[in-house]
């Protein structure tokens, strides 16, 4: 009975703060907020779900997807992306010529092309900028983007170091002659779209740092000179990246927006969960457990684009288990892609049977590999391992993710059901994965391939023999000869024709397994205007604009 | 209720004669009344045997698959629904009992002796000893965990035994620390006085003392120590230390779950629920059993 | 007193010093390196980045190199973030970590205490059972439950706070109750073992037969030493509360330090890896510290 008085006590106030905490939530409820898309759609003002917190903002040193998008709003090309179908459109330079053999091009940059500084943007201004990428020293993740220039690969790998000998020039302030080692058509594309081809105001990068050294500070908001669309106004890691309009940008007059806030939301979920809450514009991507929900209830929220790239698995020839081309072809069409992309992935995604992504370009592989199980029993039994009988262990490899391993567990058991080969799975976190796979030290490895460009060389030049990319043991003398003579010629119809004969060689020999050509799976306020689909999921922000819900 | 022994006696008997059948007995007569307990006991034994024989009679494999129930609520035939593989949710909550109540107890045993006898030498010898045991313990809690997770799995070959060096490794720490703490306010009472001045063995009196007499606080932390090493255990099979797909424990149920709890709420409930009822019982099972063991709590 | 923290200081050295070794070469072992990723790198490339970091030069002498950075407390730069030194990156994050987590604690402390000392006072009447079931729920429920449950509920169907973030005043509510409830609930389980261990102490027992009030026994006697089990749990646990939740942070777009705890690691970051350990380490030690002065003020017996 003692106690009563301290449990009344602590009672009472226990009741009191309860009550403390309804009134103060009460009080906070009161009347619905305008949510912040409503807001910043009246202020045209894009809330940007980016995923990642970029590595940096330099387009010389970074190398991925989310850092593209914020650079893509603060600089420029000389040559830039049409807004629906990405051809190239004038950008920095108002017009170009091409000589006859395709392999000098004249540019001409326009008179009111600014940094945002002010200063005039230069022939020069490209000239150090694509000298300072290739300089070893930086270490540039993507510098043989710049290799169809000519001696880029040379001096990029030291072997030459007079920088005068690269294929770049400036004739005078305004006109800039780029000369190649060949004819390469998609140059244009390649320029338009990626960040390496794309200037940086050199006085400003010699200014905070090494400017032949990574870790140079001129990207820091206070620092940054760029000649896009926008500016850099403020960068805080982990929680947003501000861009805001360039008064000084050439074409000012018709951009729109007002900024951009780039949100770096690393968890698919938070990024669904505050879209709906209202705080983004637009996600990066959609986990696919939502994907039926959004179909069928919101439908107008959900975009599912096709995608230049490519999920396949890496096959080790030179494993004792898949040495016979017979069992390499059985494991591939046991596999039930379209079950796979309808059930798994429910993205729209569209099965693979070949590498290249169909229409890259304008080209689609001729050579369709197929899903024929009786086929397949009879090539396992003709390598000499019926039912799978005798057929060494078969370890499916793959990095850490919920997707992954979901796909990994649905073949495994198409082998498992349908040739009775059992497979066993591995995964791993990422950079071990990634050391598993460049030692070749798996059976069978999850990839995929984004391209670079819309081109299928992007693709298929990452199984030549010697390149780094390749990473499964095969080669073959036919297959580089096809594509290094492919990357030579200059009629576009002869060269497809080249690839289309490399891809029926890679398609027959199998060194991967492709499993389905990607999508991008997003969600997109219907308040975002001029905003286009497109294979490389481009959306240049000079021409979006908000258009906010009428009250 | 209880028979509560005069404040003045010695909580554990200093001399070599054993407690004694009665202790026991009694311990278990006093269990047996505590409702709860019994009712935790008997949830965890049917649970255990739910997991333990239920795969023999369930008509589903753990990884067979049906695409024609994708995520399909609970049905006649799928009595806990099926997953996003349309595999049969039922099954795999068996299987991964077996992985979550093995890990769950083993691992946790692994740290609860670890970490009682280094808590309770460091806190009974003190000095330079408890120093130094100390430092290590404040290196290890420092040492970056991912960074050893990711050698553990590189330098050896995969196996279930890595997975209790890995848990084992952090769980028994702070199991340490509180045992010291509590051996170090235990020293200085009159019993452990008299238990030296009658000269008996440090070993002797640390493991019939000491460790008895902070049983309190140490069941209390060995009930919180099991959900933080089944779900441990979830976050290291997702890198790949653990149990490898498609098998499943329900952790990593719980995990997969919880990121779609809106679509398919039963994917997180039913694991959940699991989870929880093994916690609860556990906790009022040990509960209980501190009670029925600790003769000195009354409940006036 | 003066001596015992003089003391404990001086051993604070060691205890980084190995820290600091070890995990320079549990890092520089682990496979993979910063510059690999999906699109092959060329050999001179990474040549020449390696040759940047100090990479290329032998083991012994990068580790010379790193232990006299660091005894000018330079943590050097990042290899994931390229124009970031970790000290900035670590001056920009904890202190979001650093609020976060003091108010987390504090929602922890006073729920957990309160809980376990009302279950206590009445052990196994319905009061009891229901702080206990209140705080097992707690337990049951981990963050990356809660969490989710949390802004589903005020974020998305009543819309009081947003899903993400950390730029309103209001944004701090949903992650500090996720972060304070998942500590709230250990807090209430030790606290109510360590009173009950206490009350049934003989003098305790004196103390009410001398007709001391409830209130009197509880804060003057019971607390101190029923907190015991409390505080020996808190010291590490409040090093980690305070550096951050990974989870906590990722599930709230938090730009808080414990992520990078985590990220630093998948990215091969070595200085960033390194740098917060020390960091972390340093934590570590000075909590403990503090336990142990508390535990020594908690309990009497106990001499410096």
């Amino acid at each position: 009975m003692a106690n009563r008085p301290a449990y009344q006590v602590l009672k009472m106030k226990l009741l009191n703060s309860l009550l403390m905490l309804t009134v103060i939530s009460l009080l906070a409820g009161c009347g619905q907020r305008e949510t912040r898309v409503e807001v910043a759609a009246r202020e045209q003002i894009l809330l940007y779900g980016n995923k990642t917190e970029p590595q940096d903002l330099d387009p010389h040193v970074v190398e991925g997807v989310g850092e593209h998008t914020i650079i893509a709003t603060l600089l420029e090309g000389l040559v830039a992306e049409d807004p629906k179908t990405l051809d190239p459109v004038p950008g920095l330079a108002e017009r170009w010529e091409m000589s006859p053999d395709g392999k000098v091009y004249t540019f001409h940059i326009r008179s009111n092309a600014k940094w945002s500084n002010g200063d005039p943007v230069t022939a020069d201004d490209f000239v150090k900028s694509y000298r300072r990428i290739l300089t070893p020293s930086l270490g540039s993740k993507y510098s043989y983007m710049l290799y169809p220039m000519k001696n880029a690969k040379a001096f990029n790998e030291g072997k030459i170091t007079d920088p005068a000998q690269l294929g770049i020039r400036a004739v005078d302030a305004r006109t800039l002659e780029l000369t190649l080692e060949c004819p390469t058509s998609y140059l244009l594309n390649s320029m338009a779209s990626h960040y390496t081809w794309w200037a940086v105001h050199m006085p400003t990068v010699e200014k905070y740092g090494d400017p032949y050294k990574p870790g140079n500070k001129w990207t820091r908001p206070e620092n940054y000179v760029g000649n896009g669309p926008f500016i850099l106004t403020e960068w805080v890691p982990n929680s947003v990246i501000r861009v805001r309009k360039n008064t000084n940008y050439w074409d000012a007059a018709n951009v729109r927006l007002n900024g951009v806030d780039f949100l770096p939301i690393e968890s698919v979920d938070s990024e669904e969960r505050s879209f709906r809450a209202g705080q983004l514009h637009r996600t990066e991507e959609l986990p696919n457990g939502k994907i039926d929900a959004y179909r069928k209830d919101n439908p107008q929220l959900l975009r599912m684009d096709d995608y230049l790239g490519n999920y396949f698995y890496r096959l080790n020839v030179t494993h004792p288990a898949l040495k016979d081309k017979r069992v390499r072809r059985a494991l591939n069409q046991a596999i039930d892609r379209q079950a796979i992309v309808d059930t798994v992935t429910r993205g729209g995604q569209k099965p693979a049977f070949a590498f290249t992504p169909p229409g890259t370009a304008g080209y689609t592989s001729r050579t369709q590999l197929k899903f024929d199980l009786e086929g397949a029993k009879k090539l396992l039994a003709e390598a000499g391992y019926p039912d799978g009988k005798g057929l060494p262990p078969i370890e499916i490899h793959y990095n850490t993710s919920e997707n992954h391993r979901a796909i990994a567990e649905t073949i495994q058991q198409m082998w498992k059901k349908n040739l009775g080969v059992d497979a066993t799975l591995r995964n791993e976190e990422w950079k071990v994965y990634m050391d598993t796979q460049s030692s070749t030290n798996y059976v069978v490895s999850r990839a995929g391939w984004i391209g670079d460009y819309p081109d299928p060389n992007t693709f298929l030049e990452t199984f030549l023999s010697a390149g780094g990319n390749n990473r499964t043991g095969w080669g073959s003398a036919e297959y580089d000869r096809l594509i290094n003579q492919a990357a030579c010629t200059n009629d576009k119809q002869q060269r497809f024709e080249l690839l289309q004969q490399a891809e029926a060689i890679l398609l027959d020999e199998l060194p991967l397994l492709p499993i389905y050509y990607y999508t991008r799976v997003y969600l997109l306020s219907p308040m975002v205007k001029n905003w286009h689909p497109n294979y490389q999921d481009h959306h240049p922000f000079k021409y979006v604009y908000l258009e906010a819900p009428a009250k | 209720m209880m028979q509560a022994l005069p404040v003045t006696e010695l909580p554990a008997p200093l001399t070599a004669a054993e407690p004694g059948v009665s202790l026991w007995r009694d311990a278990w007569l006093r269990l047996r009344k505590n409702r709860l307990a019994v009712f935790g006991g008997a949830t965890l034994i049917f649970i255990t045997l739910f997991c333990l024989v239920g795969p023999w009679f369930a008509p589903y494999r753990y990884e067979q698959q049906d695409f024609a129930q994708y995520a399909k609520p609970p049905s006649a035939q799928h009595w806990f629904g099926t997953d996003k593989l349309g595999r049969d949710q039922l099954t795999r909550i068996m299987y991964g009992g077996r992985i979550s109540l093995g890990v769950g107890i083993c691992a946790t045993l692994v740290s609860l002796t670890i970490g009682m006898l280094y808590g309770a030498f460091a806190g009974f010898l003190g000095g330079k000893v408890d120093v130094v045991l100390m430092r290590i313990v404040d290196i290890l809690y420092a040492l970056p965990f991912m960074v050893f997770v990711i050698l553990l799995m590189t330098v050896f070959t995969r196996n279930i035994i890595l997975l209790f060096v890995a848990i084992g490794a952090v769980e028994w720490l702070t199991m340490a620390r509180i045992v010291r703490g509590q051996v170090q306010s235990l020293r200085k009472q009159e019993f452990i006085e008299a238990a030296l001045s009658l000269g008996l063995s440090r070993r002797r009196i640390v493991l019939r003392h000491m460790i008895p007499n902070v049983l309190g606080p140490v069941a209390v932390y060995t009930t919180l120590t099991i959900p933080a090493v089944m779900l441990l255990e979830a976050f290291l099979s997702f890198l790949g230390l653990g149990v490898q797909p498609p098998m499943s424990s329900w952790g990593t149920m719980i995990k997969d779950g919880a990121e779609l709890m809106e679509e398919f709420p039963w994917l997180l409930l039913i694991p959940a629920t699991f989870f929880s009822l093994t916690l609860f019982s556990l906790n009022f099972l040990g509960d209980g059993l501190r009670d029925a063991l600790d003769v000195r709590t009354s409940k006036d | 007193m003066f001596r015992f923290i003089v003391a404990r200081l001086l051993q604070t050295i060691p205890v980084l010093f190995v820290v600091a070794t070890l995990t320079f070469f549990m890092v520089r072992v682990m496979p993979g390196g910063p510059f690999d990723s999906e699109r092959a790198l060329a050999p001179e490339i990474k040549h020449e980045l390696e040759a940047y970091y100090g990479f290329d030069k032998p083991v012994a002498q990068q580790y010379l190199i790193y232990l006299g950075r660091l005894l000018h407390g330079d943590l050097g730069p990042s290899t994931k973030f390229a124009n970031r030194s970790v000290n900035e990156m670590i001056a920009a994050t904890f202190p979001v970590s650093l609020q976060l987590g003091g108010m987390a604690l504090g929602l922890a402390l006073l729920l957990g205490i309160t809980a376990g000392v009302i279950a206590a006072l009445r052990p196994n009447s319905s009061l009891d059972y229901s702080a206990s079931g209140i705080s097992m729920m707690g337990i049951c429920l981990p963050t990356f439950v809660l969490g989710p449950l949390l802004v589903f509920a005020f974020a998305l169907k009543l819309r009081w706070v947003n899903a993400s973030g950390w730029f309103d005043a209001t944004d701090r509510i949903l992650p500090t109750v996720t972060l304070g409830i998942a500590y709230a609930a250990y807090v209430a389980r030790l606290t109510r073992g360590g009173m009950l261990e206490i009350l049934s102490q003989d003098f305790i027992r004196t103390a009410r037969a001398k007709g001391a009030s409830e209130v009197r026994i509880i804060s003057r006697h019971a607390l101190r030493g029923g907190l015991l089990p409390v505080i020996s749990y808190l010291g590490p646990a409040a090093a980690g509360i305070l550096t951050g939740s990974f989870v906590i942070e990722t599930i709230f777009q938090i730009p808080g330090l414990g992520r990078h705890f985590v990220t630093s690691t998948f990215n091969r970051d070595s200085s960033m890896i390194t740098g917060i350990v020390v960091f972390y380490a340093l934590l570590i030690v000075f909590f403990n510290l503090v336990v142990d002065i508390l535990q020594i003020w908690f309990n009497p017996k106990l001499k410096f």
